[in-house]
């Protein structure tokens, strides 16, 4: 059986984790190294880091950090943000990403998510999409959720995958920082629509709420968490033992 | 001296660091010498087989690997390099492979209930069929992770472990000296490193 997967995603600015607290047996934790072996040691099934830097100085750091990741932690990582071209997937698959995840650049361009997936496979392109309802219609924003690009983004999906995505990750908006459980209907809608494994982002405020989340939906594939991890709100091997018990199946 | 062969398919610095972090030492290499002098081959591969295929018969590096595997070199195919150790692919066309072990790779569409998602990516557990060297610091139900659309199939001989995705998928495989594995050892954890670990030290 193939198990359900839990994804920390580490925001990282100038080669540094952003937002992160302290952890028992941890010394930095703003280090992407450091943290994301933590993470890979205490279970995680795949790691997500998003280069949130603005500066070319800060890019060429995080492909420097990349590698360093690499060298030391052998699960899946995936990498996004700044990802426009496919100049932009060479460089961080060449530093040891597995997969690329496309979000404004594919909104920009849509091309590009054909592009990666000719070139490397569906399996390497992940299209992460911001969603909002608008006016009774899920909606894609671009530009981390800012903007309404007035696409409707059951649509907008189904496009990326005809054109090679081979996951999504649906971010809800909705849910987002409210921490009161992941969109259970926006993810319903996804997973509905689109045969490619689907990773549920926004909302979790606590263990339970991926219990819930497996449960309501029981072909979504993976969940997707920052704070609540980075904050230590939840602990990744305690939130396995509680889906153990709830008879979802983990790693 | 393990040789990751290099064949123009895929990043293969993932595959040195997790033997380096196995303390083991490799070479990535195109080099019919170094192929020649090293200890251990490993095939990896990413990517369609008939463009992978092709590529690795370019300079005659796929007949330098199977001389090397029929002289008792150990071999370790990884995903697609594993697909490759087979007689035939059915991936886009009917591909020849090496041919080192009895099978054929097929699709999994068409073969799977349609709830099951293509391609297989995740993490699922290994079921051993038969005991190998492979196994050894790893246990029956560890998980490892594989990403893939296309199967081994028609290889009860050398057929070592499955993974259940509908239908038993194979995972492992080997036949004296050649194995190979449908997932990837070197994504796995801390179970993927000690498949490595215990392929080091075939032998040694």
């Amino acid at each position: 059986m193939i198990t359900k997967r839990i994804i920390p995603c580490l925001d990282v600015r100038d080669g540094r984790v952003v937002k992160g607290v302290n952890f028992e047996n941890l010394s930095d934790v703003s280090s992407p190294v450091a943290l994301g072996k933590f993470y890979s040691d205490a279970g995680a099934d795949e790691l997500v880091f998003y280069d949130i830097t603005a500066s070319s100085d800060g890019r060429k750091l995080f492909t420097e950090i990349l590698k360093e990741v690499a060298e030391n932690v052998f699960i899946p990582l995936t990498v996004g943000g700044g990802i426009n071209t496919i100049d932009d997937f060479d460089r961080v698959l060449k530093c040891g990403a597995d997969k690329v995840s496309v979000n404004s650049g594919a909104i920009r361009n849509p091309s590009l998510v054909k592009e990666g997936a000719l070139k490397y496979g569906d399996q390497c392109v992940v299209l992460s999409a911001d969603i909002k309802r608008v006016d009774g219609e899920f909606r894609v924003f671009a530009k981390g959720g800012r903007v309404d690009t007035g696409m409707e983004a059951i649509s907008w999906i189904k496009k990326c995958v005809s054109m090679g995505a081979g996951e999504v990750v649906v971010n809800s908006i909705d849910t987002d920082g409210v921490k009161k459980g992941f969109d259970i209907e926006m993810l319903k809608a996804v997973v509905d629509a689109v045969n490619v494994p689907v990773i549920a982002s926004g909302g979790a405020g606590k263990a339970q709420d991926f219990v819930t989340l497996f449960k309501e939906i029981p072909t979504i594939d993976a969940g997707l968490a920052a704070s609540i991890f980075h904050f230590g709100e939840v602990k990744i091997s305690e939130l396995k033992e509680l889906l153990r018990n709830n008879d979802v199946i983990v790693r | 001296m393990i040789a990751i062969i290099d064949y123009g398919v895929g990043n293969l610095f993932s595959l040195s660091n997790a033997f380096k972090a196995v303390g083991a030492d490799t070479v990535i290499t195109s080099d019919p010498e170094v192929i020649k002098k090293a200890d251990k081959l490993v095939l990896p591969g990413v990517g369609a087989f008939g463009d992978a295929r092709a590529k690795l018969a370019e300079n005659g590096l796929d007949k330098l690997v199977i001389a090397e595997a029929k002289a008792g070199k150990p071999l370790m195919g990884i995903c697609l390099g594993m697909q490759m150790l087979f007689e035939k692919s059915y991936e886009y066309g009917t591909h020849n492979g090496l041919g080192l072990l009895k099978g054929e790779v097929v699709a999994m569409d068409g073969r799977l209930k349609s709830e099951y998602k293509i391609p297989h990516i995740g993490w699922n557990a290994l079921s051993f069929k038969k005991d190998s060297a492979l196994f050894k610091y790893i246990n029956q139900g560890d998980c490892v992770y594989f990403v893939h659309s296309y199967y081994a199939t028609g290889c009860q001989e050398s057929l070592l472990a499955v993974a259940e995705y509908d239908i038993d998928i194979t995972a492992c495989v080997g036949v004296g000296n050649v194995y190979g594995c449908q997932f990837h050892p070197e994504k796995s954890g801390t179970v993927g490193l000690n498949i490595l670990r215990a392929f080091a030290e075939i032998g040694g």
